[in-house]
Order: C-alpha cells, then structure tokens, then sequence
C-alpha cells in the first residue's frame, strides 16, 4: 500500500472568501486604507503650509467641500472601528497578573481608552480647540 | 429518546483508487442527543466499514477527532447533531493534506511540535531534597497553555498556516509559550530560535480564528502576541541596552 496524500489547494488571492470570519477580518484589515489616505492628506496639507498662506487657504477651502466631509466622516468611522476592536484585544497581548490573579480585562483594555482620550484632550489643547 | 434521519455528506479519499477527493452521501437513523463521531461509528459499522477517520477517547481530551464539520474545524465527538439541522458536511481537517477519508497527514505539525521543544529544560539542576517548588501563582501564570489536546483545529482555521505552510503555527508556539513562562524553565533562549523567527510568531497576523475554534478554550492568539510582545522586548534590549543581560 503505498500512501498517495492529497493536497487541496487554497486560493491565493480570494482565500478570505471561504469563511465569515476571514471577511470580518480582511474588512478591518480594509480600514487602514482610509487611515492611511487620511495620512496623505495631512502630508499633503503640510506642503500646502509650507506654499505660503495662499495655497493654505485653497487646501482649507478643499477640506469644506462635501467629499472631503464625506471622506472625513467614513475615515474618522474606519479610524474609530478599527483603534476601539484594537483596544479590546489588548489584553490578550498584555495580560496583567496581581498575586494569584489576572488583572480584569476590562481594566487593560480600559487604560488604553483612557490613554486615547488623554492624547486626544491633549492634542486638541495644544491644537487650541479650548 | 428520539430518533432523526441524518443525512452526512463525507468527503471520502482512496489513494490507492482515487484521482481526487469526493462527497459521499449517507443517511442513517440517529439519536437526537448524539455528537457527529456517533453517527460516523454507526456508518463504519452497519453501512460502510470502508470509511476512515481517527478517534480514541470520544470526550475531547486525545484531539484525534478533528475535522471539518460545516466547514468549521471541529471535534467530531463534541459536535452535537442537534446544532445541525440540515445535511451535515463532513470534511478531514483543512489545510492538512488528506491520507485518506477523514484521516489527515500530521507529519508537518509532529515536526513542528519537536522543533520548539515543549518540554521543561530545567534552569537549575534538581533540588537534591524533593521536587521543584512553585506556587500557585506560578502555576496559573501558564496553566491555561496546559490544556491544548494536539487537535489541530487552531491550523485548520488559521489562513496564515493555509497560505504559508513554514508557519509554526498556533498550538507549537503556545505550548512554546507555556514553557517559557514556566518558573522552572530555562530554555526560552533555545526555543526563541524557532519560535521567534520569520516562520515563528511574525507569520500571525492575529486573525483569532485559532482562539475562535480553540476546544480546550487555550487562547493561542494570546500567546503569540504575548511571544511577539517579548520577543520584540528582546530586540530593542539587545540593541539598544547591549551591556544588559540578554
């Protein structure tokens, strides 16, 4: 009897088709897309910072438009989606033992939306929003 | 007890007959309360002693039993025919080549199980009076990392270890981890070689399906980030603070 194994083959490209939870991942994946346009944009109003006070008022004029609004939107809803499912896995990458027991998930998962709302009130302070 | 008309529909593999796999439909009279393994018992012995599959304990503790029911790698003796109203798909565990029927070829994960020596390398030598002492907060620091069977569920979910054979994979790496985190083990160093490595935990891209389908609830996706965390630690103390102890 000689052994004659067979070898399914996966698809490379659309491998994340064949179960709900590989969509689920590969759409969080997707999100960075926005995050990383929205990057962009900041690049590129740095560059229109640095073209002089002309060009940074056509860059502000740009950012009212209603696609801009609607971008900015879905890119903030990408962003938030994507930093809140982040912060709920922390504390399987960071597990905290005190004594015998673990330190509740909630509490690492906790200090890091603390963190994130303390750079944020930061940034915004320095941005002068107060 | 009530009885129900269940129709399995099993992949089934000859490599001494077949080119390729192919479904074969079966339908048998089982009790409500039985799991998938029963009912593939009752085909084996009253409508086709040809088929084969691996099983031994039939209460989730040897992890023989693994493979694709729905397409969601499970044990066969805790998939309970009631959570399967229609015609049941039987596959042998995915991303493992197939032997033949529902019996699957564990060469590449028995190997990768040896490379990450899952056993105690003691940091000291014996305690010359008695055993190695550790207290109960050392021991819960990996008993969760204790309770993985060796099913392989965790490798038929991961897409990474579908699209990369090389992976170590989930359930290596976490008993990997289980050691290391162990007070009486000394052989991090040695198994950061495998472990640690492109092949190792940077292949995980924290996808949780491991965790997901996990029967033993061991949590592996936890323990590779927890590896990458300190295998990352490792890398900025060894170039940033060379004069500190590696």
């Amino acid at each position: 009897m000689s052994r004659v194994p067979y070898v399914r083959t996966i698809p490379k490209v659309r491998w994340f088709l064949r179960h709900p939870r590989y969509i689920r991942y590969m759409t969080r994946e997707a999100t960075c897309l926005f995050i990383g346009a929205y990057t962009l944009l900041m690049v590129w109003g740095l560059r229109e910072l640095a073209n002089g006070p002309a060009a940074w008022q056509a860059f502000l004029e740009c950012l009212r438009s209603p696609a801009s609004i609607v971008f900015h939107v879905l890119a903030l809803a990408f962003a938030s989606y994507h930093s809140i499912t982040w912060f709920n896995l922390t504390p399987k990458a960071l597990p905290l033992q005190a004594g015998e027991s673990f330190v509740p998930d909630g509490v690492i998962s906790g200090a890091h939306y603390a963190g994130w709302a303390l750079l944020s009130l930061a940034i915004l302070f320095l941005a002068g929003a107060f | 007890m009530s009885e129900r008309q269940v129709e399995l529909e099993v992949l089934r593999y000859n490599p001494e007959t077949d080119k390729e796999p192919h479904f074969q439909r079966y339908s048998i009279a089982c009790r409500e309360e039985w799991v998938v393994l029963d009912a593939l018992n009752l085909v084996k012995e009253t409508v086709d002693p040809t088929l084969s599959y691996r099983w031994s304990c039939h209460m989730a503790v040897c992890g023989s039993c693994g493979m694709m029911i729905d397409g969601e790698p499970k044990l066969a003796c805790k998939a309970f025919l009631r959570d399967y109203p229609g015609v049941i798909r039987v596959e042998p565990l995915a991303h493992f080549p197939i032997e033949r029927d529902l019996v699957t070829v564990i060469d590449d994960f028995m190997a990768k199980l040896a490379r990450v020596k899952p056993y105690l390398i003691p940091k000291e030598p014996a305690p010359a009076n008695g055993e190695y002492r550790q207290t109960p907060a050392e021991l819960k620091k990996f008993k969760q990392f204790t309770m993985c069977i060796n099913c392989m569920l965790c490798y038929a979910a991961c897409p990474e270890y579908g699209l990369i054979p090389q992976f170590i994979g989930p359930a290596a790496i976490s008993l990997a981890h289980r050691y290391n985190q162990d007070s009486r083990d000394g052989g991090r160093a040695a198994r950061q070689e495998e472990i640690a490595a492109a092949e190792g935990v940077w292949e995980c891209s924290f996808t949780g399906a491991c965790s997901e389908v996990c029967p033993e609830h061991v949590d592996p996706a936890a323990a590779l980030q927890q590896v990458k965390i300190k295998s990352t630690v490792d890398w900025y103390q060894k170039h940033l603070m060379p004069w500190t102890k590696q």
